[in-house]
């Protein structure tokens, strides 16, 4: 899984480099997001500029950085999503789950 | 309404790396098929994750032989897409996968999901050398 982060007006930006989050790459995505959290960065971004596809395993991942960093009184939101990727968080509902924006300003001024 | 036959036939063994070859393979039928005239590019990402998590759930699913393989198969004639994915492992019951719920989500079992929503008909039948889930797109 390609990916770096950067600290950010307070939060753990993670950049993915991957034009696909499947299952091949899902579960080292998964553990980086968790080791995070683990390490006290609990307000991540998750920035998904260049990802045009992702699966089930790959919402799955999301979902559970999620939930730990909820769980760790943080909280986990997504930016840059394209269209159809965003359409894969409606179909299952996620949408109503995670915040998603357009950008990282507007990420930045809503999470503030 | 597509007039033309195409088949692909493709073997690979079961290891995950291989899903964004079937994955895209689908969606390159989906941008090469002729007079269809719905949404070309929602047809291309939907053929690319159902068979990413077809195959997915194939590889989940299969013995512990690192010689294993899934089988997937692409047949597009008159205005049916068909894809057949084989494997050879225990198998599962399709008809007890649950719907995911939506207001309690899990990390897991959306797959099946997005290939009942996404395509017309899913059927899994056990045969006694292999499994097949096979699923159908009407163009």
């Amino acid at each position: 899984m390609k990916l770096n982060l950067e600290k950010m007006n307070g939060y753990s930006v993670i950049f993915i480099h991957e034009e696909r989050i499947d299952a091949h790459n899902s579960p080292e995505l998964k553990e980086y997001i968790l080791h995070l959290i683990e390490q006290g960065d609990v307000n991540i971004i998750i920035q998904l500029e260049n990802v045009r596809f992702i699966d089930s395993s790959g919402l799955g991942a999301l979902l559970s950085g999620y939930k730990n960093a909820i769980a760790k009184s943080g909280k986990l939101a997504l930016a840059c999503c394209e269209q159809q990727v965003i359409s894969m968080f409606e179909l299952t509902r996620l949408n109503r789950v995670f915040e998603i924006y357009t950008d990282l300003k507007e990420a930045f001024d809503n999470e503030a | 309404m597509c007039n033309s036959v195409l088949q692909v036939d493709v073997i690979i063994p079961t290891q995950t790396k291989y899903l964004d070859l079937i994955g895209s393979i689908g969606e390159h039928i989906a941008k090469d098929i002729e007079n269809f005239l719905g949404d070309r590019e929602a047809l291309a990402y939907h053929l690319n994750l159902v068979l990413t998590e077809a195959t997915t759930n194939a590889i989940k699913h299969a013995n512990n032989d690192p010689k294993d393989t899934v089988r997937i198969t692409i047949h597009i004639q008159d205005n049916e897409l068909n894809i057949k994915v084989y494997d050879h492992g225990q198998g599962f019951d399709l008809e007890s996968v649950p719907l995911p719920d939506f207001d309690q989500p899990r990390e897991s079992g959306m797959g099946i999901f997005f290939i009942r929503t996404l395509m017309d008909s899913v059927t899994y039948t056990k045969q006694p050398d292999c499994n097949i889930l096979e699923i159908i797109k009407y163009l």
